[in-house]
């Protein structure tokens, strides 16, 4: 992140007043992101999953158009910012690429494992899901956050998903909260949310799914968590895990009332 | 689990009085089940990591403030544990130092093995006045041995803490470098020089 030049170039302008650098290049950075939002690549991004939505596709030949987010099949306005959610056909609290994927692997035929293969973007590929999670997420553009927590299911996730975020472990003995767990900490120049609080948490979700310009990626939640894990220095969250799905629930549940601005753009 | 894991982790949870058993229908226990069932190996991160020592299980039992005694015995396990260089001499190359403190390299299922691990010390910690690019988890170490002097009791304390910041504050959140193999001791004596050296820019 420091060797993006545009922050460098701000960094310098300040030098001699290193605190005072870091506010300078964070304006610099937020200018430079109301810009690009003007014209957001995610929108692309949105485009292509609303066509994989609509698309008869798979070994079933099915669209998207019967996949029940919540909300009743094929309501997809407002869905987003209303999970993770426990739904009650199967038993389980699922956040919306899970959600997404289940209906993928249930309506139309594909193969979880597949793809749980290449579950995120690379530079020459991105994966369905991605697509369709940024056309569900923007949906949800300008709408609260309104996780439905009223369900008992609801509350016990949110309480492990709590406490995993406390979890240290590996050889750092890091947790989530060794980072996200104290307001105003930062890596490096990259400022730090505390997921436990309603700002820091709403600051975790917002933007997600975002365009990253580091790479030119369309990437999600899902892979911010996972990539979370990575530098925590522990193994690998297999895809859509109960773990991660605890933890966007704590997160969310923790950012509800707060305003989605829609799939955005990161660093 | 090895058994140098083990050990530790049973007398740590006898030591809080917390029978592993008694947590079954705890949410804490809910969420070890899930973290269990959830991850796999990559690149060299093992599912060995999601196994706690005996200091990572009394921090997570304690929400990191653990009673002032067992705090105390388990920090002395933690000191007797630390290796000192044969030739006694802890104030390494300040310059050298520099390199491990820019460094983040390490341990993460990216990192290629054999890549000698970073210091990671600019992400959390303001260091020598020529990098802005520095992170506030931890205390700013700027002017270190121009406050605190590079007598051989400082020196010690600060190979300590490097070695393994457990040793001093139980539940710190700084990494154990020494403890877990991150750094060497010439790689820790290097850092020592960078706070405490008068030559090192953190003391101009």
């Amino acid at each position: 992140m420091k060797r993006i030049l545009l922050l460098c170039a701000a960094g310098a302008a300040v030098a001699a007043f290193p605190a005072v650098a870091k506010d300078a290049a964070t304006a610099e950075f937020e200018k430079f992101r109301d810009v690009l939002e003007a014209d957001n690549p995610a929108e692309l991004f949105e485009m292509k999953g609303e066509e994989l939505w609509k698309t008869k596709r798979g070994p079933n030949n099915a669209s998207l158009e019967k996949c029940d987010l919540g909300l009743g099949p094929g309501v997809v306005k407002g869905a987003y910012v209303q999970m993770p959610r426990y739904f009650a056909d199967v038993g389980k609290v699922m956040d919306a690429e899970r959600r997404i994927v289940y209906c993928m692997v249930s309506l139309q035929g594909f193969k979880a494992e597949d793809i749980a293969r290449q579950p995120f973007s690379s530079q020459t590929h991105t994966p369905d899901q991605t697509a369709i999670v940024t056309y569900v997420a923007g949906q949800s553009r300008n709408m609260k956050f309104a996780v439905p927590m009223n369900r008992p299911e609801m509350r016990e996730t949110y309480e492990i998903g709590k406490e995993i975020a406390a979890f240290r472990a590996g050889p750092y003995d890091f947790a989530c909260n060794s980072c996200h767990g104290e307001d105003g900490k930062r890596i490096r120049m990259q400022e730090l949310s505390n997921i436990s609080t309603h700002e820091g948490a709403s600051k975790s979700v917002q933007g997600w799914p975002g365009y990253r310009m580091t790479g030119g990626v369309m990437l999600t939640l899902q892979w911010r968590m996972t990539d979370c894990f990575r530098q925590q220095r522990f193994p690998e969250p297999k895809y859509l895990s109960d773990t991660i799905t605890a933890l966007i629930t704590y997160m969310s549940a923790n950012a509800q009332g707060s305003l989605y601005k829609g799939p955005g753009i990161k660093r | 689990m090895d058994i140098r894991k083990a050990l530790p982790t049973a007398l740590a949870c006898a030591l809080l009085g917390l029978a592993v058993s008694a947590q079954a229908d705890e949410p804490g226990s809910q969420a070890m089940a899930m973290i269990k069932a959830d991850f796999k190996p990559h690149g060299m991160a093992g599912l060995d990591r999601l196994v706690e020592d005996g200091v990572q299980a009394v921090c997570n039992r304690s929400d990191n403030k653990p009673p002032q005694a067992i705090a105390q015995r388990l920090q002395q396990d933690q000191l007797a544990d630390i290796k000192y260089p044969a030739d006694g001499k802890l104030l390494g190359d300040w310059r050298a130092g520099e390199k491990i403190a820019q460094s983040g390299n390490g341990f993460t299922w990216t990192d290629k093995p054999g890549v000698p691990a970073g210091g990671n010390c600019y992400n959390c910690h303001q260091i020598a006045p020529q990098e802005l690019s520095f992170g506030s988890i931890g205390p700013s170490l700027y002017h270190y041995g121009k406050n605190f002097g590079n007598k051989p009791e400082v020196q010690k304390y600060v190979y300590d803490k490097i070695y393994n910041a457990k040793a001093t504050v139980l539940c710190s959140t700084m990494p154990r470098f020494g403890h877990v193999g991150a750094l060497n001791e010439q790689q820790i004596k290097d850092l020592v020089a960078l706070l405490l050296d008068p030559a090192s820019p953190v003391n101009k």
